[in-house]
């Protein structure tokens, strides 16, 4: 089975508090970037899956992020799958 | 009753909660991650504060495939009681076991202060739960906090059913019990420190008890939940 790279994003709910967004839009604001509105800061997770095809590969790997990479009760995610890349 | 301290890779807590249970009486033993005992009926089982797994992911969200996760699990499901304390709390959240999640602190800070924790009403009175049973309504506890990750968060209908079933335990108040923002030291909505599972039987709560065991540490108010537990023990027996 070919392997596909994933990138998954994972990000706070848009309603959860994120406190750690405001002090680095606070940062922006202090270097001059006063335009700056909302800042919202997440983590990126790279998976490589060997899967029949994309869809399987996104199948397995949304199952991933509601099982364990993601916390439903704060977070929400979004994932790409990326072209079959050679088996590592 | 006895108690059994679990130990993650990464907990830091066992020792402080043994010498907290054992000052009180309870025979307790550790528990390695990797061991999947069989605890007893009346046995507590206790998930200690620390930074297992390294707080990868996420807090307690690796500490949850760990074998003994599944024993804690049925323990729970039994009716054996289970109290979670800071990484213990976030784990035991984390494997479902307790709603809610426990974000960074409001503050981007690790506070490591004094707190005070008074029992949320509903819990104290006839629903009282088996570890503030022995407390009384209105009473003040001191206990310290020591996270950097106890933000208590859960939307609103999960917040309202908690204060419906009385199963929120503590609330962050100031010395005098007055529950005010100023108290809370990490964000935690409505000044949540501590919850209670849909049976009663699992606590989860950011402040350390086993550090407010000895009045050589600066105060004993902790060991009132070890004897609500010890005296629930008692009466169920």
């Amino acid at each position: 089975m070919p392997e596909y790279l994933v990138r998954i994003d994972v990000i706070l709910r848009p309603l959860v508090n994120d406190p750690q967004g405001l002090a680095v839009r606070d940062g922006l604001h202090a270097l001059g970037f006063a335009d700056v509105a909302t800042v919202r800061v997440g983590k990126h997770i790279e998976v490589r899956v060997a899967a029949a095809d994309a869809a399987a590969a996104e199948q397995a790997v949304r199952a991933m992020c509601e099982q364990l990479l993601a916390n439903p009760v704060i977070e929400q995610f979004s994932l790409a799958v990326t072209e079959a890349v050679p088996a590592s | 009753m006895r108690a059994a301290v679990v130990v993650f890779p990464g907990t830091w807590s066992d020792r402080d909660c043994l010498y907290a249970l054992g000052r009180m009486g309870i025979e307790a033993r550790r528990v390695w991650h990797r061991e999947t005992p069989a605890f007893a009926r009346d046995e507590l089982v206790v998930l200690p504060g620390g930074f297992s797994y390294g707080d990868y992911l996420r807090c307690g969200a690796i500490a949850r495939f760990s074998p003994v996760m599944q024993a804690v699990r049925t323990h729970a499901e039994a009716g054996g009681l289970v109290i979670g304390i800071c990484n213990g709390f976030q784990i035991l959240c984390e494997a479902g076991l307790l709603p809610g999640a426990l974000m960074r602190n409001a503050s981007l800070q690790f506070r490591c202060v004094p707190a005070h924790l008074v029992v949320a009403e509903g819990v104290a009175a006839e629903r009282a739960s088996p570890f503030t049973r022995a407390i009384a309504l209105r009473r003040v506890l001191a206990v310290p906090v020591s996270h950097g990750e106890g933000n208590y968060y859960a939307d609103a209908a999960t917040l309202d059913a908690l204060e419906r079933e009385g199963r929120v335990a503590f609330r962050y108040c100031d010395a005098e019990g007055r529950v005010t923002a100023e108290a809370n030291p990490n964000g935690s909505l409505r000044n949540i420190a501590g919850v209670l599972s849909v049976g009663r039987n699992v606590l989860g709560m950011m402040p350390h008890p086993e550090r407010a065991c000895d009045a050589l540490l600066g105060g004993e108010d902790g060991n009132a939940i070890w004897e609500s537990v010890r005296a629930s023990v008692r009466v169920a027996a």
